[in-house]
């Protein structure tokens, strides 16, 4: 009992929770930022941090999608190229028609949906496995993308619409939106009894099936959620850019992936936490942001990226022995 | 005194032993006593002991293995029996103890060093690689080469000697994943040896087999410890001890309390010590309480049963017996909507419904309680509260929001319930034993307050005082008014937990047996030849030959 009530006190504290559970990225994390702020003197500095955290913004929303299909024993390669589809959708008829930005934005928000509901019908219905059918189904959208923008860029969005890569108050609004998705997610995460399908279906979907959790329904609603913050990244990206290129989002289904992972999210399913994928894609961010700074040479940069990969996840396996020990 | 004649006849080893003489003797059972007496000790753990934080595993635990004896270890879940293996098979680091194995003591080995050394363990959980055949997976890591290639001739030949040694009629070309569960574990057996094994640990073997295929388990063991092997046996089964064991060690809380012949105590006396306390009685009093009736099965088929009809009673237990693969749990999966009806109906408290899928079942009060908890009952990684909670969770939800406190409480009052060993609640089920986890998963269903429970294999891999516990909630389940069907292998656990028993022989009904008649005898012969008694079967077996004859 003194046990229970010990391990009540600790996850009380969600702050304590989050760096319980994340010391080992979050050590590397701090580590990037003293590295980097001893290098560079201008990586400190407010608007520098604020530029990370816009660069990131995109990739975080991605991210944080993906974290629920893998969560739930899945995983989506899909991702990017819905990212450059739905972006691409909104720029034309932003441009080409009269319609406000808001109903573009609308219909992009749908089709982001519907592809990503089609790849967990796919999925649950003809049990395939998600790599092949996400893999296959990114190729398919990636090809619309450049039959219907004939490969050109699209750019020159309303004013309006490019609020939303500007600031407010001093504050980025990409920002505002990613914290807004973190929000949205953990709520839907950890408090209703979606969140728990998430884990369970993800842990045995086999046991779940049994106990009544209508598992091929999770299991499409998680690749829609990946589909929809996929095009909540567009809805970003393109405001950010003012254009919508045919090639937006690509590698982003791969670094999405890498951010979980790094964030010690199981690659098997059931078990991870949103917190640990956004230190993942803060050291990501980080990094890329730093080794700009210096002027490292772009292959370099994917070397070390490639590198701080290994030694998160070695990390993090580090620290399940440890937790493991201790049971 | 030892005598050369015996060990001659019987094709045993020659002993090393100061009272040997190389004489004759007349009397052979005398014989067989002092060899067994005198022979050399292979493996001997002292005074080992390991602690986990808050839990001491192993308390100066002692374990002493003879040349050619089956030695068995008993003892309740969480008695320290897996710690033990664990450690000997390298998996785990003692605190403190020795370890002597062939004179030399061992200690910081790997599982690999260990299993060169000549201990083998087969784990229940196999270790075969499914892709590949027989032969390529007993000589994984040993394959024979010539001039540094792969021999293949050479492969197969020794792999079909093995296999002939250990008169297994199993085709060493064969694909691991096309074979039973009971021949993949003999080629388990057959890998260890041609690891070189000396001793062979196995851990639960007959979990998973039918009474067939533990007769010719035995006789394996028996080929191997004639041959000078000495197999270290964790079991439940009570009865196989008295078939297959030379000596019995008996564990409780982390210590070895006696290691004994076989034969020189009772089961009860066993059961008693491995509990701490006197148990006169295996199975609680008969609670069953049979009323109107809650569901109707009427000639249910699917692919893999036919025209399967049955009542079930409010307050009855309904026991399922047949062989393994008689469709018994394939009937259940009909009723739960997991194998899809070709035909059938199905009436639950008198309404005609139609299923699905098991979430259909559930909204329709049917709980189905699968006989492999890891595989189907639990979520592993989740906390034993989750997994309490996760059938109903969608009473807890108010407005979209998970109430954690009431489920904290209900699941703390259910584990309470059931007795629940753990460290708390937020405990992964994943590190519950056996036992407990099947508690938690007992715990889920009656938290659902479903009406009708099917408990598939509910005692399976369970020590004896859980045993008896969980059959004290089903029949006390029962006397409240739940509809219980029990599908079991355990003979006397039918026997003396059902109202009536329901055999099925070939994916149909064979016969129905009242309490009183349903003896275990009579439940073979039905389950063997089908039956002419029971007037349900034989309507189905009538219907059976019209459709025939079309």
């Amino acid at each position: 009992m003194t046990m229970e009530q010990k391990k009540k006190a600790k996850s009380n504290n969600p702050i304590l929770g989050i760096i319980k559970h994340n010391w080992g990225i979050l050590l590397a994390l701090v580590g990037l930022f003293i590295l980097f702020s001893v290098i560079s003197p201008t990586f400190l500095q407010v608007k520098n941090l604020s530029n990370i955290l816009q660069q990131i913004s995109m990739l975080c929303v991605c991210s944080v999608g993906m974290t629920f299909v893998i969560l739930a024993g899945g995983i989506d390669l899909s991702v990017g190229a819905i990212l450059g589809m739905t972006g691409g959708i909104m720029a034309y008829m932003m441009t080409a028609t009269s319609m406000p930005f808001g109903f573009a934005i609308l219909i992009g928000i749908i089709t982001g949906i519907l592809t990503g509901m089609l790849n967990g019908v796919m999925i649950t219905y003809f049990t395939l496995p998600p790599f092949i059918i996400t893999l296959a189904s990114s190729q398919i959208i990636r090809g619309i993308v450049y039959l219907l923008t004939k490969g050109q860029s699209i750019y020159g969005f309303p004013d309006g619409f490019r609020m939303l890569g500007r600031d407010i108050h001093g504050v980025p609004v990409p920002v505002l939106l990613m914290i807004a998705v973190i929000a949205i997610s953990a709520f839907l995460l950890y408090k209703t009894k979606y969140g728990r399908y998430i884990y369970a279906i993800g842990g045995n979907g086999q046991a779940s099936y049994l106990s009544g959790i209508n598992v091929r329904a999770m299991t499409i609603f998680v690749y829609a959620y990946a589909g929809l913050t996929a095009t909540i990244a567009a809805i970003i990206m393109n405001a950010r850019l003012n254009a919508a290129a045919p090639t937006a989002g690509q590698n982003y289904e791969l670094n999405s992936i890498a951010a979980v992972v790094i964030g010690g999210t199981s690659m098997a399913g059931g078990e991870g936490k949103i917190s640990g994928t956004i230190i993942g894609v803060l050291i990501i961010g980080v990094i890329n942001n730093g080794m700009n700074l210096m002027n490292v040479s772009q292959g370099l940069q994917m070397v070390i990226l490639g590198a701080v990969m290994i030694l998160a996840v070695v990390l993090d396996m580090l620290r399940r022995k440890s937790e493991k020990k201790k049971h | 005194m030892l005598c050369r004649g015996f060990l001659e006849r019987e094709g045993l080893p020659e002993v090393k032993s100061d009272r040997s003489t190389g004489e004759r003797c007349t009397s052979l059972s005398r014989c067989k006593e002092e060899w067994t007496l005198e022979r050399e000790v292979i493996l001997e753990m002292k005074q080992i002991s390991k602690s986990f934080p808050g839990v001491l595993a192993l308390d100066r635990a002692n374990l002493e293995i003879r040349k050619g004896e089956v030695h068995i270890i008993l003892g309740e879940n969480g008695a320290g029996k897996s710690t033990l293996i664990k450690i000997l098979a390298g998996a785990y680091e003692k605190d403190s103890g020795e370890i002597w194995f062939e004179g030399k003591q061992l200690g910081g080995l790997t599982p690999k060093q260990v299993q060169e050394l000549g201990i083998s363990t087969i784990y229940q959980e196999f270790n075969l690689i499914p892709y590949l055949d027989v032969a390529q997976n007993i000589f994984l890591g040993k394959e024979p080469l010539r001039h540094g290639l792969l021999d293949r001739r050479e492969l197969y030949r020794r792999a079909e000697e093995l296999l002939g040694r250990l008169e297994l009629s199993i085709d060493a070309n064969e694909t691991i994943s096309n074979l039973s569960v009971a021949q993949q574990q003999m080629v388990e057996v057959a890998k260890a040896l041609a690891f070189g094994a000396k001793v062979i640990i196995m851990d639960e073997p007959t979990a998973a087999l039918t009474e067939k295929e533990i007769d010719s388990l035995f006789s394996m063991i028996r080929r191997i410890t004639s041959g000078g092997g000495s197999i270290i046996y964790i079991s439940h089964r009570m009865e196989e001890f008295k078939k297959i064991g030379d000596r019995i060690t008996i564990m409780r809380d982390g210590r070895t309390l006696k290691t004994v012949g076989n034969g020189e105590m009772t089961i009860n006396e066993m059961i008693g010590l491995m509990a701490g306390r006197e148990i006169t009685e295996q199975y609680p009093p008969y609670l069953g309480n049979p009323q109107e009736e809650v569901l109707r099965v009427e000639n249910l088929t699917t692919g893999k049963i036919h025209n399967v009809s049955f009542s079930l009673h409010k307050g009855e237990i309904l026991g399922f017996a047949g062989f393994v693969g008689s469709g018994r749990t394939e009937t259940a999966r009909a009723i739960m909507g997991v194998d899809p009806l070709r035909s059938g109906k199905i009436t639950v408290f008198g309404e005609e419904v139609r299923i699905s899928s098991p979430r259909d079942a559930v909204r329709h009060s049917i709980a189905y309680l699968p006989e492999s908890r890891k595989e189907d009952g639990l979520i592993l990684k989740l906390s034993i509260e989750d997994n309490i909670t996760i059938a109903v969770l969608d009473n807890y939800a108010k407005k979209l929001v998970l109430n954690r406190g009431r489920e904290h409480r209900d699941a703390a009052r259910y584990s309470e319930m059931l007795e629940i060993k753990s460290a708390g609640l937020s405990q992964q089920a994943e590190e519950l034993s056996g036992g407990n986890q099947q508690k938690v998963v007992i715990a889920k269903w009656l938290l659902s307050q479903c009406k009708i429970l099917i408990f598939d294999e509910p005692t399976r891999g369970i020590d004896a005082s859980a045993k008896y516990e969980i059959y004290k909630l089903i029949n006390q389940l029962a006397s409240e008014g739940t509809a219980v069907i029990v599908i079991s292998s355990d003979l006397p656990e039918v026997v003396n937990l059902s109202t009536r028993v329901l055999v099925m022989r070939r994916g149909e009904v064979a016969g129905f047996l009242d309490r009183g008649a349903a003896t275990q005898e009579k439940i073979i012969e039905v389950a063997t030849f089908g039956s002419s008694g029971g007037r349900e079967a034989e309507t189905v077996q009538r219907q059976d030959e019209r459709q025939n004859g079309v």
